[in-house]
């Protein structure tokens, strides 16, 4: 007896398929509704709020310290070739290049996207996505889609945060305590920083990370078997798959930005 | 061809469904009797949620016709669909109510999603509703901070607020105590008769539903084992009939789990072995 039988493989390959199918066309439900739900704005205004809002806190936390590590390791290395200088300048792309986007992504994961999966997870393990469904309510609609919309306008918002909170991390390491000049540090930001293909390209980074991420945990949620134990793994299955996709999409944009 | 009788709201036909293998209901035949309470009851597990969930057409029967108000439930797309949901209201076993809603909110839901009145209209058709469950001056408490039997009676004004045709509770009576248990009762009949509904409840209380219903349905083995009025059903000499409503805890439904027999599983052929060496320690 062989552990894999050609069956099983076909078995898991369309079970696979078609979870994929069932993804895609939640993901696309989700895009035709952007109309309907900017009309109702309230509701979305109201995500934006419990998703930036929560996640506020830790994100400027995180960027503050990765600016200080960065002034401190930009040094160091910088100052061996004399160009510390440009220090600014190196934690300002690294930051608003690749950081801000990719790790606010990550915490978003983590903060956001868990409580968006357990909170549509319980919602149906309450009966409460069914008891929409009765009353007549889409609850793709009602549900899902303004908190998709949510994720995709807060992403980049927190991600210009993390970014912001990063060079003032850079700058307090840099200037304020190893005594690099506060001069050239923000001029070289100045020069070298070419708002679309540096900060435009971040932007769209985190815009994309944004309907990754929120995405992913909305699926995860809806999709999750109602009890207990499923809403648990469906919402470590939201970190897993958001981060590995983060990860995975940053490179693939880097490499169609920056390349071309 | 036989024309749906006025006098049947809800109407299956050679209805069969299953999960999978699995048949819940198989080739049923059953019609609730419009303005009228009916009473599904039977074992666990036997389909009676099903059926409500069918009537509302969160499942798809695989064969056989659903008849709401003279429309096939089993063959509409999702417009026809809602806007058949729109006529019916259901109250969920435990409640359901929207977690990050307050109680008058919880009311409101359908109100605002549905239409357009003004909030001056909405506060007073919700504290209606709630008045009627008795729960008007609850409306600002969270659902975290009320009782099972309130969160159903909440459930129960939020079912309403659109005035439907036809309410269906799942087990409205499970877990409460003796007195949520009759003011649930009494709220499903009185309800029904003020506002000219017709309500099917899912029940295993005995007592309160043979009081309160007009039609009882009982279900066995996925099929129909006795349905009519309370006291037809009460009389009925079917066994398996017998044995629910008298709640024998053996009869046509066995008490054992099918498995192996006693004799095999206790070894009786060395029975007079092991009996004597047990007595002798």
């Amino acid at each position: 007896m062989s552990w894999y039988k050609p069956s099983d493989v076909g078995f898991a390959a369309r079970s696979k398929l078609a979870d994929l199918g069932h993804g895609a066309r939640l993901f696309f439900k989700l895009i035709a509704m952007m109309v309907p739900t900017f009309r109702r704005f309230g509701l979305v205004r109201d995500q934006i709020h419990f998703l930036g809002n929560y996640s506020l806190a830790i994100i400027a936390v995180s960027g503050l310290f990765v600016g200080f590590v960065f002034g401190l390791q930009g040094y160091y290395t910088l100052q061996r070739y004399g160009s510390s200088s440009a220090l600014g300048l190196l934690v300002t792309l690294t930051l608003v290049r690749e950081l801000g986007p990719v790790v606010t992504a990550l915490l978003f994961a983590g903060r956001a996207g868990t409580s968006l999966t357990a909170e549509i997870g319980l919602m149906k393990a309450g009966e409460q996505i069914s008891v929409m469904e009765m009353m007549a309510v889409d609850p793709v609609q009602r549900i899902l889609a303004p908190r998709f919309w949510a994720g995709v306008i807060t992403m980049p918002l927190l991600a210009a945060v993390f970014s912001a909170t990063g060079i003032i991390g850079g700058w307090v390491v840099g200037v304020l305590m190893i005594g690099v000049d506060g001069g050239s540090f923000w001029s070289q930001i100045q020069a070298g920083v070419d708002v679309w293909k540096d900060v435009g390209n971040g932007i769209l980074k985190s815009i994309v990370f944004g309907f990754t991420v929120t995405f992913i945990a909305l699926l995860q949620g809806f999709d999750a078997q109602p009890t207990p134990e499923g809403v648990a793994s469906a919402t470590t299955r939201t970190v897993v798959v958001a981060s590995l996709s983060v990860l995975g999409l940053d490179f693939i944009l880097t490499a169609m930005m920056f390349t071309i | 061809m036989v024309l749906t009788p006025p006098s049947a709201l809800v109407e299956l036909r050679n209805l069969t469904f299953g999960y999978g293998d699995r048949v819940i209901l198989d080739d049923i035949s059953l019609s609730v009797p419009r303005g009228k309470v009916t009473a599904l009851m039977g074992a666990s597990g036997g389909g009676k949620t099903t059926i409500l969930r069918l009537i509302g057409g969160q499942n798809r029967a695989q064969s056989g016709q659903l008849l709401f108000d003279g429309g096939d439930v089993t063959v509409m797309g999702q417009t026809e669909l809602y806007a058949a949901r729109r006529r019916m209201g259901m109250l969920f076993q435990f409640g359901a109510l929207f977690a990050d809603l307050s109680v008058f909110e919880n009311v409101a839901f359908p109100l605002r999603e549905h239409t357009d009145l003004p909030d001056a209209l909405i506060r007073d058709i919700v504290l209606m509703k709630l008045n009627a469950v008795g729960l008007r001056g609850a409306r600002d408490l969270m659902p975290s901070d009320v009782s099972g039997g309130m969160a159903r009676r909440i459930a129960l004004a939020r079912a309403i607020a659109l005035d439907p045709e036809l309410v269906m509770y799942d087990e409205p009576f499970s877990g409460l105590d003796p007195i949520s248990l009759g003011t649930a009762a009494r709220l499903i009949r009185e309800l029904n008769d003020a506002m000219g509904l017709t309500s099917i409840f899912v029940s295993h209380e005995l007592e309160q539903t043979f009081s309160i219903a007009d039609h009882v349905i009982i279900l066995a083995n996925g099929k129909i084992a006795a349905q009519g009025t309370p006291e037809e059903v009460r009389t009925s000499t079917d066994p398996l009939v017998y044995q629910y409503v008298h709640a024998l805890s053996d009869g046509p439904v066995r008490f054992h789990y099918p498995g192996p027999t006693v004799q095999e599983d206790f070894s009786m052929g060395l029975q007079s072995n092991h009996k004597s060496s047990g007595v002798a320690q």
